[in-house]
């Protein structure tokens, strides 16, 4: 911290006292500024961060006291120092309780003045880093989706912290409704990338074709339908952020571009010759077992490096019990304040559904259970009566039968098309997978759609 | 031809001027010149503290300077007070035209010690040097051998050289510059 990112104000009615301290100031390189009553000074202190407040206790109008004061009330952290032209102890002691930091008796010893200013600025460093740090910390945690207190929360938590300072491509996995998308968006705006744009692509929502022309965009004409240049998702991503989401759900053509790409950082537009270069970082994510593929010869082993730089695994929310009361809170108190309801907290009884609960939806889903149960709560809590739709058979909760995943991701999704009334577009979004996905889950539990048959 | 004046006000022997004159053209580049003008201390003489106030003396030095001054450097054999402070060694106004030093601090026989000139000579050095940098827009510099490091006891004059160091320098040469 240089002398110059601290600022002085000094109050005083006495011209001679404000220039000579003014004086002495700037020549230690700080910024000052004065101000002769307390009027003037609010205004300033109204105008412009200060870090330390220097007042004379006996001023014409507002003495220093009630100066003081009111300053706290503007911001309680600022530094203040108490002057007083003649030794009157008691106002001093009464200002240094109300929150001086010290106070100084007119005239004071050079030394003695030149230590003080030290130690204020010393306080004040300290109050800086402290705030760096908390900010640090606080940015990681920017949506209560991906906060927790549970150990494995906790570690992606200090692994997102560890990977927004440096390039590197980043790897998120976890089940559909863990917040993937989230956590990319925490490494990118705690990233020195933060003020360009991360632009996101689901990759599992298009075709390969479609994805490609998304991707790198395309210039006139590059294929029937190509009636205009379009830049692509690319392109946008400059000094920023791009985040494939479903990574595993890429084609072997994509695939080969894509490692491209990454070896040579720079593309031509579908249907162009010019290279172009551009400036991102890869941050992609996954529900699918990308190592499998790998084996499996069904994504490149080389490509799959490229990208695996660091992995970032999502626990799913039954492994992570710990943090739902937490969210739900959180989620509560974000759905009142959105619906203008005086909801303020959630039964017990309640809460131990929840946390009975295997949430194969993950965070998501408990937020959709969340907002429902908060337009039906009538009272300040959220009772076990408002999650009816949800655990039907709540009075008798004893002979609940252990369900294997799939069938639990069965008869969520088949709530879900219910409850969406068998709009698939709606559904997908719900359960914030690709309608691709989707399909194929539909096909695989031979589920009902509601309507004759299975196009969008 | 830009000169630094020096004006000494009431000093009596002035045994120090030829070493200060060497030292200051030195460490600015600009050649010296002395002068004598009605400085009055009386007026800025404090009763009820019985010191003289450095500002108001500081305020005369700068009135009307000669055509090709520079800067005009007061030296005076008072003890010096800014209202909010018990004393000083002198006093500049940053990018201002004048400063002011007096000897009285810096003299061992205020401190019940024998008499040294070739000390006080040295602290009247550096204390000149230190207000005129602040006069070519210096500010305090934390290199402990700097001649820039602010100084609240005369030990700590002892304690730092007479020189610029490397950074201060190149910001006089830069200041000087777009001057
Ligand atoms: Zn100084
Ligand atoms: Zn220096």
């Amino acid at each position: 911290m240089k002398p110059s990112d601290i600022a002085i104000l000094i109050v005083d009615d006495e011209a001679s006292i404000r220039n000579a301290l003014t004086q002495w100031f700037e020549m230690d390189g700080y910024r000052v500024s004065s101000a002769e009553d307390a009027n003037s000074a609010l205004m300033k202190l109204q105008n412009g961060p200060w870090d330390i407040v220097m007042l004379d206790i006996k001023m014409p109008g507002i003495d220093g006291l009630e100066l003081q004061r009111r300053i706290k009330k503007i911001d309680k952290d600022i530094i203040t120092i108490i002057m007083t032209a003649f030794a009157s102890v008691d106002t001093s002691i009464q200002g240094l309780k109300e929150g001086a930091f010290d106070y100084i008796v007119k005239p004071v010893d050079p030394d003695d003045m030149s230590h003080l200013i030290r130690n204020a600025v010393e306080q004040r460093r300290l109050y800086y880093e402290n705030l760096k740090l908390k900010q640090h910390i606080e940015g990681f945690s920017l949506s209560d989706e991906i906060n927790g207190e549970s150990p494995a929360m906790k570690k992606v938590i200090e692994k997102i912290a560890e990977v927004s300072q440096t390039e590197s491509t980043v790897i998120i996995k976890g089940e559909n409704g863990t917040g993937k998308e989230l956590i990319a968006r925490a490494i990118h705006s705690n990233s020195n990338r933060r003020y360009f744009p991360m632009v996101t692509l689901n990759c599992g929502t298009y075709s390969e074709g479609l994805l490609e022309s998304e991707l790198f965009g395309h210039e006139k004409g590059a294929f029937p339908g190509a009636l205009y240049r379009r830049q692509g998702r690319l392109e946008m991503a400059d000094k920023g952020t791009l985040f494939l989401d479903e990574i595993g759900q890429i084609g072997e053509k994509m695939q080969k571009d894509l490692l491209r790409l990454i070896e040579t950082r720079c593309f031509t537009r579908l249907g162009g010759d010019r290279e172009i270069d551009v400036n991102f970082r890869i941050i992609c994510a996954t529900t699918h077992d990308l190592e499998s593929a790998v084996q499996a010869g069904t994504f490149r082993k080389d490509l799959y490096y490229r990208l695996n730089v660091v992995t970032i695994n999502v626990p799913p929310l039954r492994e992570r019990k710990l943090d739902i009361p937490a969210i739900a809170r959180a989620f509560i108190k974000r759905f009142a304040q959105a619906m203008n309801k005086n909801v303020i907290d959630i039964t017990n009884d309640t809460l131990d559904h929840l946390l009975a609960y295997d949430w194969p939806g993950n965070v998501r889903e408990l937020r959709n259970v969340i907002e429902r149960a908060m337009v039906i709560a009538k009272g300040n809590l959220i009772e076990l009566t408002d999650l009816s739709f949800f655990f039907p058979s709540a009075q008798t909760p004893a002979d609940d039968s252990i369900l294997s995943l799939e069938e639990v991701e069965k008869n969520h999704i088949q709530k879900v098309l219910e409850l969406t009334h068998g709009n698939i577009v709606q559904a997908a979004g719900i359960l914030k997978v690709s309608r691709l996905t989707l399909y194929n889950k539909i096909k695989k539990y031979k589920l009902k759609t509601f309507k004759g048959d299975m196009e969008a | 031809m830009a000169y630094i004046y020096i004006l000494p006000i009431e000093t009596g022997s002035t045994y120090w001027m030829e070493p200060l004159e060497k030292s200051i053209q030195r460490a600015f580049g600009y050649p010296i010149k002395k002068i004598s003008r009605d400085i009055s201390l009386e007026k800025a003489f404090d009763i009820k503290r019985s010191q003289y106030n450095s500002s108001q003396i500081l305020l005369q030095i700068i009135h009307d300077p000669p055509k090709d001054a520079a800067k005009v450097l007061g030296i005076v054999n008072t003890d010096l007070f800014i209202p909010i402070l018990t004393f000083v060694f002198g006093e500049a106004q940053l990018k201002g035209p004048g400063s002011l030093v007096s000897l009285h601090r810096l003299n061992n026989k205020f401190y019940g010690l024998p008499e040294n000139g070739a000390l006080l000579t040295e602290r009247l050095i550096k204390e000149s040097i230190h207000e005129l940098g602040h006069n070519f827009g210096l500010v305090h510099c934390h290199d402990p051998k700097c001649v820039m490091r602010s100084s609240t006891y005369v030990e700590d004059i002892d304690s730092k050289s007479h020189d610029l160091c490397q950074r201060c320098r190149n910001t006089f040469i830069h200041e000087k510059r777009k001057a």
